[in-house]
């Protein structure tokens, strides 16, 4: 998911990617990274958040010193999927770098600089796959050349390995004694190119560690809130409980008097809508530590004006989201007749599905270093995972032309879509503008569980038709969430085209007659996305229910929904969709939602699973299949009882079609981490209101899973496929929640409808 | 404010603080050792894992004057170089995904160790178990552990 950005540009219908060399005026211009060396840029193209392309500047950028190192710039932000490492090693293996030394270097946030930087919804390696190998093979091309000139022999005998040429006879040469002639030639046309076979890769399709784990295992990993500025402040804010409240009057008298407290700021906030980049109305205190500014806001004494929102409860909502399933509401999608189906039906089955609000509680909470100086400039230290919409939002918080404000990029501990709203980031912008010194914001674990953009709390009916044969004759979803543009604008009151084509719309299953329909409800506090988004909520209904249904008709529920599928196609929803499938921000010619990949993935999970056997065994084990970010994984979850009569969960198999898998240790990362993040949303987590409050203050309260609640052995099976890649980071989620439901089932013979499940 | 003097990795700090100001505050934002992380401030998720002579403890909810003359061991502290057994294990099974959580199991197992040198996959689950890791690298951490365990 992405809000609207403003920079993203729109032409030249060609997605082809350009290589250059930048003038060295250009790059230093460009670049903070001094070099006598080498240097590559590469601009190209790629889809946006709506299917259009998009031509960006320079993204990436490729150094060689005449010292022979190699330095490659990351930018993206590093949030825990690798991507920092990911995106440079296929630069590197096609270079043939010598990837033990080369450098990785994080870009600052800067459209004009590196184009698109908008860490999110699982693209960044479908994104750059083409333009990370040409930008390297451009570079090899190159140095290749000049080495062959130089020795006098054909480029074709020449190949690079281990950040050297080496001849077909022998010869070898350093990159970086080849750096003062390639600066004097011509750079090959990129298109031309020819990239490296798929099975000379060394680094590509292999496990690679990531390039920070030394660091991060020394404590010397830099995060929001570890960098030291001389003379910084630092900010504690107490937000107004309620979102879209007011401060009344404020005193700010014994929070004066606490030691180490310098001033007490307000800052104001957008009241209703409350905005995706705005901060909350809320009184800050600065302090020279972070435990006086705590102390400090203890103290504060504030009357707020609460609002319309100061009577809201989440549970009452949620009733009446439910009820509201019952009747008749904006139909999204049709396919033939459901009534018809449901005249002539066999069978009916009525199943509801309710999910709480989701924190993000990201191990890091959110923080920000601001520096505004007296000159009209700032500078700023985030965690962000959209640089260039925080850089954006200082901007227009500070009114400041965004090219004075600089913006560099921490790694982020922790993301998951939180850190892609840049509230955090203009607190601190504003503060420091007040306070006349650089500024870090600390946010408390109270702070973000209370003041975050949640994952919406849903409500799902199913009516399932098996007609008199017993086949699946007609499927009618009703789904209702408050959507996330309601937090930009009170006017949305569906849930939008993107977030149904996030697993809902797009059921791809072969049933003559479908309706789906979505019903109004209000934002009360801020809707945001969470890995995999309205996907969580989707999959969980949607396989429960298949699950359900192939129980109804006495069938293996694998080969229920292998044969729902019916023939292997390309599916394009043409004539039953009220509005637009997003499918991703690609269009569906260049990544079709196909079938034949999804009964893939269900083959070869029950396959590596054992299912068969698992079931005769009387294993308490549960399957779901979910396409997300156009990424196909299927998953079967095995539970059992521990000593204490809890819910244990001993073996998890995947299987992912995620085309080449680029850094198969982090696609393998990713899923296991998947299923513990997973297993806190359907076991432990929830956010609920009260008087327009957040009732959950800490761990205690939004509990997550914790290592002896975890899933023990996670089997991730990557298909072997030479598709384009695409994403990893969210998909592994979806499945897993109504797999494991499924399991629970098994095991306990009740079924889940409502999460989270609590044994 | 109170005069405290600590010793930290080995190397003596002179302090002047308030006295309920937690140990992280003090690590963080006094001695400027950013590798002890904040995730809490209640003891309940563990980023902040330092050891008090040979004890884990949540530095959030520990307050400099219970500290008294017991030596401090930070992740800064915990080897030259991070040649220790569990941060090479965390290297060589690749344990983190965005790495913050990921200092305060370590000093967590390093206690774990030190009082438990050979712990089984149970031990280590309930040692573990103040230390949440959001992105999941629970398995890689236990398998780290179990490899530490080895060499140590």
């Amino acid at each position: 998911m992405m809000p609207k950005f403003p920079f993203l540009k729109t032409k030249d219908p060609e997605n082809k990617s350009k290589v250059f060399v930048p003038s060295r005026r250009d790059f230093l211009k460009l670049s903070s990274l001094a070099t006598g060396g080498f240097i590559l840029g590469v601009n190209f193209q790629c889809s946006g958040p709506k299917g259009e392309l998009i031509t960006f500047a320079p993204n990436v950028f490729i150094t060689i010193d005449s010292d022979n190192l190699v330095t490659i710039i990351a930018h993206r932000s590093e949030m825990g999927t690798g991507i920092r490492t990911s995106l440079p090693m296929i630069v590197a293996d096609e270079l043939g770098a010598d990837w033990s030394k080369v450098k990785i270097v994080q870009a600052e946030g800067d459209e004009e600089k590196y184009g698109d930087q908008n860490t999110d919804g699982s693209y960044s390696v479908r994104m750059f796959y083409e333009p990370m190998r040409k930008a390297g093979a451009t570079a090899r091309h190159m140095l290749i050349t000049a080495a062959a000139a130089k020795w006098g022999i054909a480029a074709s005998e020449c190949h690079t390995e281990d950040a050297q040429v080496v001849s077909s006879g022998g010869k070898k040469i350093k990159f970086g004694d080849l750096v003062e002639q390639l600066k004097t030639m011509e750079m090959p046309d990129p298109e031309t190119v020819t990239l490296k076979d798929f099975s000379s890769y060394k680094l590509i399709g292999k496990d690679v560690a990531i390039y920070d784990a030394h660091d991060m295992a020394k404590g010397e990993a830099k995060f929001g809130a570890d960098i030291d500025l001389p003379g910084m402040q630092i900010a504690v804010i107490r937000r107004c409980p309620v979102v879209g409240g007011k401060v009344k009057s404020f005193n700010d008298e014994k929070a004066l008097a606490v030691p180490g407290v310098n001033r007490v700021v307000k800052i104001e906030g957008a009241g209703i809508p409350p905005g995706l980049d705005k901060p909350l109305e809320g009184v800050a205190v600065i302090a020279d530590n972070t435990w006086a500014a705590m102390k400090g806001r203890d103290v504060l004494e504030i009357e707020w004006d609460l609002g319309e929102n100061q009577n809201y409860s989440s549970a009452k909502q949620l009733e009446e989201m439910l009820k509201s399933t019952s009747g008749n509401g904006q139909v999204r999608r049709e396919r033939g007749n459901f009534n018809t189906a449901q005249q002539a039906s066999g069978q009916i089955i009525e199943r509801t599905y309710v999910a709480p609000f989701y924190a993000h509680a990201t191990m890091e909470p959110p923080a920000a270093i601001a520096h505004v100086h007296g000159d009209g400039t700032c500078e700023i230290w985030a965690p962000t995972q959209h640089p260039q919409w925080a850089r954006q939002a200082v901007a227009q918080a500070l009114e400041m032309d965004y090219q004075n404000v600089k913006m560099n990029i921490t790694l982020l501990g922790g993301g998951f879509g939180r850190k892609s709203k840049p509230d955090f980031v203009v607190e601190a912008a504003l503060l420091s503008k007040a306070a006349k010194a650089p500024v870090r914001v600390q946010w408390t674990r109270e702070d973000d569980l209370h003041h975050d953009f949640y994952h919406a709390q849903s409500a799902q009916r199913i009516r399932a038709v098996l007609d008199k044969n017993g086949n699946l004759s007609g499927w009618n979803h009703h789904t209702v969430f408050p959507a996330i543009g309601a937090t930009a604008n009170s006017a949305e009151i569906h849930p939008s085209d993107g977030e149904l084509g996030l697993g809902c719309i797009d059921f791809p299953y072969e049933v003559p007659n479908i309706r789906i329909e979505t019903h109004e409800s209000k934002a009360h506090t801020r809707i945001g996305w969470l890995r995999s988004v309205s996907n969580i909520h989707h999959s969980f209904a949607i396989n429960c229910m298949l699950d359900e249904i192939a129980e109804a008709k006495g069938v293996d529920p694998v080969d229920f929904v292998f044969n729902l599928l019916a023939e292997d196609k390309d599916l394009d929803f043409a004539g039953e969709l009220k509005g637009d499938f997003g499918n991703y921000g690609e269009p569906l010619d260049k990544f079709p939602w196909n079938t034949r990949r999804l009964r893939g993935v269900i083959e070869k999970v029950a396959q590596e699973a054992n299912w068969k056997k698992a079931l005769t065994d009387g294993k308490s084990v549960g399957f779901a299949v979910h396409k997300s970010f156009l990424t196909y994984v299927a998953c079967i979850v095995q539970v059992e009882k521990g000593s204490n009569g809890q819910i244990i969960i001993p073996e998890v198999h995947y299987a992912v079609d995620c085309g080449i898998g680029v850094n198969t240790d982090r696609i393998r990362s990713q899923f296991e981490g998947g299923a513990q993040f997973a297993t806190s949303l359907v076991m432990t987590s929830a956010i609920t209101f009260e008087n327009g409050r957040v009732q959950q203050n800490n761990f205690d309260g939004y509990q997550v899973i914790r290592m002896p609640q975890s899933p023990k052995k996670i089997h991730v099976h990557i298909v072997d496929s030479m598709e384009k890649p695409t994403g990893v980071g969210e998909p592994p989620v979806p499945p897993f929640i109504p797999a494991l439901c499924n399991a629970i089932y098994k095991l306990t013979g009740e079924r889940i409808y409502q999460l989270p499940f609590k044994s | 404010m109170e005069k405290y003097t600590l010793v930290v990795n080995g190397k003596k700090h002179q302090i002047e603080t308030e006295s309920d100001m937690p140990l992280l505050w003090v690590l963080r934002d006094i001695l400027s050792m950013k590798g002890t992380k904040f995730g809490c401030g209640q003891a309940l998720c563990g980023s902040c894992t330092v050891l008090l002579d040979d004890e884990a403890i949540r530095s959030c909810a520990y307050p400099i004057s219970e500290v008294g003359d017991q030596s401090i061991t930070t992740i800064e502290g915990l080897s030259k170089d991070g040649n220790h057994p569990l941060q090479k294990a965390w290297v060589d099974h690749v344990v983190p995904q965005c790495g913050y959580c990921q200092t305060g199991q370590i000093m967590n197992a390093a206690a774990l160790l030190k009082r438990n040198s050979n712990p089984s996959e149970s031990e280590i689950e309930s040692a573990m178990a103040g230390n949440i890791c959001r992105c999941g690298t629970y398995n890689r951490i236990k398998e780290a552990i179990i490899t530490a365990s080895k060499s140590y």
